[in-house]
């Protein structure tokens, strides 16, 4: 499902600041639950991967072996070697490889450009490795993290539910 | 009939088996294999542990070395399989016949499966394969209907394995030059069809073009299913018309047929897409085996849910029930 606009409103206005330190912390809790998450990056691990969720007013580059995150504001396009378009809560089923990328290609619902090796090399990777951001997230709540994964897991099954993804 | 499936990597792998995989096909992290794509495939270690995962569950493995050696590195298939036997490999699939002959000489205990890329679509290629190097399985190309496959079973002494899901070549496996010719690198000596360092999507208005090198492959107007940029899948100007020259953006799906497959003396259903993600795998893994044990009847219903997930979401029987002769 597409993010209600109710919800991707408030982004428009939250300080920049605020959303990268938040993005960030999420990069780095992910990192320490799967170290190995680039490693199959290889020659790739020095690109700039962008990812433009078309229902959000932002944008995101990950740069694996920094690593780090940056947020920007939209319409800028992201200076990076690959771009990666689609509903955020597609882009984040495909981080949790949950999407078939080339199926959600497709369907047209993800659009590709740039470095295609270096994409591949991405969702190969990310493919790779069993994330699961409810359970992996959840680890930074401390005594509220059953509340938390539940929560997280609700909110992402209803997202989810009727798109063209599976597990 | 055994359920033969795809895995690009140690998770895919995991979820095949779990979904009710007989055999998992995988490769290694090199030009050895047919998928040798970014990031994808097995390094040494990953391949014993995922044995070691498969053995633990009563399914088998089986390793796809299934390019062709380039002249002066032999020694990369050499170690390539006796790295694949050493782990414990259940199969060897080959299609070079100098590594055929390798593997009959230093490892001759070793279970050898033809790959399709080895276009072995005739008896007597199959029998001199079976007679010369003990080839214990064949996997025909994709060229054959089911009459054809029955005729053949018939005169050979190798068991007979088909692709029945995914992917779809414009049927000359293991002789397609399209993308050598675009791009320098083929399946058959690389590993890779249009390989994704050549591949170029640009949007054009509210169209999506994909190019492979200098060559324009596809124009998607919005809303229209995409294909991947394949020259045999292109849309090209033919005496002033625009269509596909070769084949339309479409997957094979030949699931309505396995009882004539049965009966024609097919062994083993093949599923593609070791390039596919683990989604893919799981999704498809479990929905052909529901399929398999579900009554002639039942099995629309159940596979129809997978067009979505195939080339351009359209399936073809492809040459399975050829009408073109």
């Amino acid at each position: 499902m597409k993010l209600p606009p109710l919800l991707a409103a408030p982004f428009a206005v939250i300080p920049l600041p605020v959303i990268n330190r938040a993005t960030r912390l999420m990069l780095f809790r992910v990192l320490k639950q799967h170290p190995g998450l680039f490693d199959r990056l290889g020659e790739h691990l020095g690109k700039r991967y962008g990812f433009v969720p078309t229902d959000l007013p932002l944008t995101f580059v990950v740069e694996p072996a920094r690593p780090m995150i940056t947020v920007s504001r939209k319409p800028g396009t992201p200076h990076a070697d690959a771009i990666v378009e689609g509903p955020f809560f597609l882009l984040l089923a495909l981080l949790e490889g949950r999407g078939d990328a080339d199926a959600l290609f497709f369907s047209r619902d993800l659009a590709v450009t740039g470095d295609m090796e270096s994409i591949m090399s991405l969702r190969n990777a990310l493919d790779d490795c069993s994330v699961d951001l409810p359970r992996d997230l959840s680890v930074a709540a401390g005594p509220l993290r059953p509340l938390f994964k539940r929560a997280a897991g609700w909110i992402r099954d209803r997202a989810l539910s009727g798109e063209s993804v599976w597990n | 009939m055994e359920l033969i499936c795809p895995a690009g990597t140690p998770a895919s792998f995991r979820e095949a088996v779990d979904a009710g995989a007989d055999v998992v096909y995988c490769g290694f992290r090199d030009e050895t294999n047919a998928r040798n794509f970014p990031g994808l495939n097995f390094t040494r270690k990953e391949l014993e542990q995922s044995i070691a995962y498969a053995q633990s569950k009563g399914t088998q493995t089986y390793v796809a070395l299934n390019t062709f050696m380039r002249a002066g590195d032999e020694i990369v298939w050499y170690e390539a399989v006796d790295d694949a036997v050493r782990l414990g490999a259940d199969a060897v699939i080959v299609a070079d016949f100098g590594l055929m002959a390798y593997v009959a000489e230093y490892h001759p205990r070793q279970r050898l499966h033809v790959s399709v890329q080895a276009s072995a679509s005739n008896v007597d290629a199959i029998n001199f394969l079976v007679d010369a190097f003990g080839a214990k399985r064949v996997v025909l190309p994709r060229i054959l209907t089911i009459p054809d496959i029955a005729r053949i079973a018939r005169q050979i002494t190798c068991e007979i394995e088909v692709f029945v899901f995914g992917g779809l070549c414009v049927m000359a496996e293991g002789r397609c030059s399209l993308s050598s010719y675009a791009t320098g690198k083929s399946p058959n000596m690389n590993g890779v069809c249009s390989p994704a360092s050549h591949v170029r999507y640009r949007q054009d208005g509210n169209d999506l073009v994909s190019e492979l090198g200098d060559y324009t492959i596809n124009r998607f107007p919005d809303g229209e299913a995409a294909g991947y940029p394949t020259l045999c899948k292109g849309r090209f100007e033919v005496a002033g018309q625009y269509g596909y020259a070769f084949e339309d953006p479409v997957s094979l799906d030949v699931m309505d047929h396995i009882d004539g497959l049965r009966e024609a003396g097919v062994c083993a259903l093949k599923i593609e897409g070791r390039q596919r993600g683990k989604a893919y795998v799981a999704e498809v893994v479990s929905t052909l085996r529901r399929t398999l044990s579900a009554d002639s009847r039942s099995r629309p219903a159940l596979i129809h849910r997978l067009k979505l997930l195939s080339e351009g979401q359209q399936t073809t029987s492809g040459a399975y029930e050829k009408r073109w002769r």
